[in-house]
């Protein structure tokens, strides 16, 4: 038996909510998988597709986006747009074959727990699905 | 800023990191990377000598980025700037990499993993760390000096603790008094006070406080600047009457022959057309109304200007503007009611004797219509049976949904009226909820509620037909007993809705701040920061952050003015670091990035025959939803840019090569 | 120039001034033309959309080869085929093996096969941007190579409506353009018609708009721009006026049922992505 796949995650995480409940898990010394690697913005309403898109070419096997719960943005309303944007973004990736490589969570700055929790579930699952390797599939023959 | 010279101090953090991965391999490894001048590992970067390893280096090797792998930056990014401040380089040459929260402090049972984690992290560091630029911040000193829009009873506080703070006060008013609503109520509730007895030493007080200034008949139009320095344009509407040379000794109201409905009244009495809106108005300054006056209307009379011993009378007044530069504003315009003809079952307008709560105060108020009796208006009898309806127009799909919040405390106070008024007269409360929720106020209602001859009804009237002697028939369906009830009653009295004022929403516009579903002012948070808004130095005193009783109403005005009196003490404002800029040559003007800005920081100004977007560095609070909205790429945000993140992306996506 | 084969492989490199290629690469026989032509040519440029950027037929990179060829010599309505005959590669005919040219697995746009030094969008170019082309590389005032030719900034900037637009564009609704009465004196995307003016490469003085159509992209992305479709998809997201949850997502299925077609109808083989994911995992 071959050696367990490890999947690349990348994790885009707002400031205020996201970013300080992952932080909490550190805090907290709540373990989960070592593949997910967190990327800070200010807020989750910065997270363009296009960055989203790029991770996955670039050689991410899952995307999750967190922000902060609906209503509770720290700038009123950037996680509405992000909520907004993912919907779209991920009929789009249906359409690609890639719906299932994108996740997006809100997790509040009390929610170390929550964040293992979600950090684990998609780990698993992207190791379900296997190794995407994006750009060598698409740019075969 | 020419070659790219970067530094990476990986901490061990005691054994917080060091007890798990080893940090001098990562520096080692770290040592390798693009631009890389030099790497160290160290036991408490935080420290003294950690920080100082830190600005030697920065100095020596001649560093212009730096990156700490150490602790979360929510713990010591400021630490790690300041070092870099105190070395001579701008602090957001900084880049934090957390090893220890997202790295050694849970993945703890795999060393090795950890360890590789790490390096992934600083490599992406290193590679976000070529694109860091230095940031600007901008500071604008405060004007001290606040306006406060409106004189209700949220107003007159909030002015006066600002006033008393030291802090110069405009206070606008639109009416020929300042007051408000407050002013037109007989009694408040529960303690059942004479309201202008409590309210009018206030009015005197700011008329009297060396710090504030009243533009009474006045509004507000137009605003710009931004927090610590709004620029406020305030229009003075005509009075006719040269304020400064009046005394006030009211003799032109007395002899004036033309009469007018009275607003005070709620249209039930009659004024002059030179007039207070009531006698102890504050400016005690006439106000002449040009569409009843009759040199206006017939260019005849002029006994005013015949009596005024002091000559203020001044026929050719025009509008007048000024200017005030103001730090902070405090938006205090109350609330409006629900406009009753809208709920025609209950024929308001229609029918005489069908009143709103507040007509009633101004029946049962000694200087209203009736000198304090209540009667029905079609008659002038005393009624026998009255209906106070709760809820008209309030918590109702068709009309408004929320809660006016004071309409049962107010309906309880009315029972009082009348059976103070009337002791022998029948009353019906029609209900849906009673809602006694204020200190004092549950007790308050137990006790009216006992009374002999008030019977509570919960329900609301079908529709109210008018009977020949002007008296009202309705059937009510009382879904506490199950019973229809067919009531006859003299009077009804519809405790109406509440709404935002009409004019408000242009003012809202000018001040750029959003609002809730019900056209009120929103909150920067409903339950933290109930009396700040989105724009800085904007706060909110009062109902017109939805409807308040007057309890509610001092609380939230002197919590608002506490706020002001915080952000005008500090001085100056800053700018976020993280604010959006704008790359003016590819922008298209478009307009998006202003459609979805939550702060309205974002203007389309047109500029050489384009239109360009110009960002307000105050107003900015550094989300970046515009640059993630903006379709080619001409917005980017401080810290965040696109070729920032996706680097950081690219990197931690592709694993260190 | 001769149309022949034979005639231009018999010139010598690099003897042809400028070469414009248009159409994408869905055969093998368009990888050997245009490596032909790139040979023979000092300069090549990528001309119109499906050059530039692999156009409508890009489209066709949602789906595989088989799934396409299946469709359109078996399925398609107007196909006539009672033996289900489906081209091959090769054939054996009496007069010998017949070779045809292999169909790709996705279609690309030219530079994905050969470099490519300037390009002339549009689907079709204008004759605006077609004749400032001639004019640049007849004159030898040669821009930057990569350069598009067209403007730097997007659509928006040269269309007469964006002075119409409000201070704010949220949209509650979203229309097609045929569900609506356009008032085409106004911004056509504040009217809840989605124009994709905003995150076009402009330079077409905005023929359709003039028109009375909205934008629909053929001009491609901005020169910092990595992903059309990315950015179209997010600035329209972006001002829908919903917070809910169900409601934004009900407008996104009424409104939005194929955002690749919409956001990439000409650029689908020059994005990140570049069509359905053909890997199977593990």
């Amino acid at each position: 038996m071959g050696e367990r796949f490890e999947p690349r995650i990348v994790v885009f995480a707002c400031n205020w909510c996201s970013y300080a409940g992952i932080d909490l898990a550190g805090v907290s010394r709540i373990k989960y998988p070592h593949n997910v690697r967190i990327v800070k913005v200010m807020c989750s309403g910065r997270v363009h597709p296009e960055m989203v898109l790029k991770a996955l070419v670039d050689g991410a096997d899952g995307v999750l986006i967190t922000g902060c719960h609906p209503g509770d943005c720290h700038y009123i309303s950037g996680n509405y747009k992000t909520m907004r944007r993912y919907l779209l973004l991920r009929k789009l990736l249906r359409q690609l074959g890639l719906e299932e490589r994108v996740r997006l969570e809100w997790i509040s700055a009390s929610e170390g727990d929550r964040w293992a929790k979600v950090a684990t579930d998609f780990v698993e699952h992207i190791r379900r699905l296997g190794p995407l390797r994006l750009k060598e599939v698409m740019s075969a023959e | 800023m020419g070659e790219v010279r970067i530094g990476v101090y990986i901490c061990h953090c005691g054994k917080n990191i060091g007890g798990v991965i080893n940090p001098s391999r990562v520096a080692e490894f770290a040592s390798k990377l693009p631009n890389v001048v030099v790497a160290r590992d160290y036991m408490y970067m935080c420290s003294s000598p950690g920080q100082m390893l830190i600005e030697e280096d920065i100095k020596r090797h001649n560093l212009n980025r730096v990156i700490v792998a150490a602790c979360s930056p929510r713990m010591h990014e400021p630490t790690f700037q300041g070092v870099l401040k105190k070395a001579g380089l701008n602090p957001w040459l900084l880049e934090m990499v957390n090893i220890r929260e997202h790295v050694t402090w849970v993945h703890e049972d795999v060393p090795d993993k950890a360890e590789e984690k790490a390096k992934e992290l600083v490599y992406a560091a290193v590679m976000r760390a070529q694109h860091l630029y230095e940031i600007t911040i901008h500071r604008l000193p405060v004007v001290k000096s606040a306006l406060v829009i409106g004189g209700g009873i949220a107003g007159i506080r909030a002015a006066l603790d600002l006033a008393n703070a030291g802090i110069k006060v405009y206070l606008v008013e639109k009416k020929q008094s300042i007051g408000g609503k407050m002013a037109q109520l007989d009694k408040t509730f529960p303690t059942l006070d004479c309201s202008k007895c409590i309210l009018t030493p206030l009015m005197v007080d700011v008329a009297r406080h060396p710090n504030i200034t009243i533009y009474a008949y006045s509004e507000v139009v137009d605003v710009s600047g931004s927090a610590g320095d709004f620029k406020v344009k305030v229009r003075l509407k005509p009075t006719y009457v040269d304020w400064s040379k009046c005394t006030g000794c009211g003799y032109c109201t007395e002899r004036c022959p033309a009469r007018a409905p009275r607003e005070f009244d709620e249209g039930l009495g009659t004024r002059k057309a030179i007039y207070f809106d009531f006698p102890q108005a504050v400016p005690r300054r006439p106000v002449i109304d040009p569409k009843y006056c009759l040199w206006f209307t017939k260019g005849i009379c002029r006994a005013c200007e015949k009596l005024c011993p002091v000559g203020a009378i001044d026929f050719n007044q025009k509008d007048r503007y000024i200017e005030l530069n103001v730090g902070a504003i405090i938006v205090a315009t109350g609330y409006e009611l629900y406009d009753m003809t809208k709920l025609r079952e209950y024929g308001y307008g229609k029918y005489k004797n069908v009143i709103t709560g507040l007509q009633l105060e101004r029946l049962s108020d000694a200087d209203g219509p009736t000198k304090g009796k209540i009667v029905r208006l079609s008659d002038g009898k005393e009624p026998e049976t009255v209906a106070i309806v709760l809820c008209a127009g309030s918590r109702d799909e068709k009309h408004v949904r929320y809660c006016c919040r004071f309409g049962c405390a107010a309906a309880i106070k009315h029972i009082y009226y009348v059976k103070h008024s009337v002791p022998e007269a029948k009353v019906f409360v029609l209900y849906t909820d009673i809602r006694a929720f204020g200190k004092g106020y549950e007790e308050f209602y137990q006790r009216l509620r006992g009374m002999d001859d008030v019977y509570f009804i919960r329900g609301r009237p079908a529709e109210i037909f008018e009977a020949k002697d002007g008296s009202l028939i309705f059937d009510v369906f009382d879904s506490n007993t199950g019973q229809l009830l067919s009531i006859k009653a003299d009077l009804v009295v519809l405790e109406s809705a509440v709404v935002p004022p009409k004019d408000w929403e242009s003012l809202r516009r000018m001040l750029k701040i959003s609002c809730d579903p019900g056209g009120f002012a929103l909150e920067l948070h409903p339950k933290l920061r109930p009396f700040e808004t989105t724009a800085d130095g904007i706060f909110l005193a009062g109902a017109i952050q939805g409807p308040k009783d007057i309890p509610d109403t001092v609380a939230h005005a002197a919590a608002a003015a506490a706020a002001a009196i915080g952000f005008l003490s500090k001085g100056e404002v800053e700018s976020t670091p993280y604010l959006a800029v704008v790359n003016e040559d590819l922008c298209s003007g478009c307009g998006l990035c202003a459609s979805v800005c939550p702060f309205d920081a974002i203007e389309i100004k047109e500029e050489g025959g384009r239109r360009i977007a110009k960002v307000n560095v105050i107003r900015c609070k550094g989300c970046g939803a515009c640059a993630a909205t903006c379709p080619s790429g001409a917005m980017q945000q401080n810290y965040f840019t696109d070729t920032q993140i996706v680097s950081e992306v690219s990197a931690l996506a592709g694993g260190a090569k | 120039m001769d149309f022949k084969k034979s005639d231009v492989e018999k010139m010598k490199d690099n003897s042809i001034d400028v070469a414009f290629i248009n159409g994408g690469i869905r055969l093998s026989e368009h990888e050997e033309m245009v490596r032909l032509l790139r040979r023979k040519s000092k300069v090549v440029v990528a001309f119109g959309s499906c050059a530039h950027l692999g156009g409508i037929p890009g489209l066709a990179n949602l789906y595989s080869t088989s799934e396409l060829i299946t469709y359109a010599f078996r399925e398609a309505p107007t196909v006539v085929n009672p033996d289900g005959v489906t081209p091959t590669a090769s054939y054996k005919a009496p007069e010998g093996e017949l070779e045809l040219p292999r169909i790709l697995k996705y279609v690309k746009p030219l530079d994905d096969v050969i470099d490519v030094d300037y390009y002339i969008p549009g689907c079709a170019p204008t004759p605006n941007i077609i004749k400032k082309a001639l004019d640049d590389i007849l004159s030898g005032n040669l821009p930057p190579k990569g350069t598009v030719f067209g403007s730097s900034r997007a659509l928006c900037d040269e269309c007469e409506l964006n002075k119409t637009k409000p201070e704010k564009i949220l949209l509650k609704d979203l229309k097609r353009v045929h569900q609506v009465k356009l008032d085409l004196s106004k911004c056509y995307l504040a009217q809840g018609v989605l124009c994709l003016g905003p995150v076009t490469r402009g330079g077409c003085g905005a023929l359709c708009i003039k028109g009375g159509m909205p934008c629909t992209g053929c001009f491609g992305p901005l020169d910092n721009v990595k992903d059309f479709g990315a950015r179209a998809l997010s600035f329209i997201a972006s001002i829908i006026d919903y917070d809910d949850e169900k409601l934004a997502e009900r407008i996104i299925e009424e409104y939005l049922p194929d955002p690749a077609g919409w956001f990439y109808r000409y650029s689908l083989p020059r994005s990140l992505v570049k069509g359905r994911y053909s890997g199977g995992g593990k």
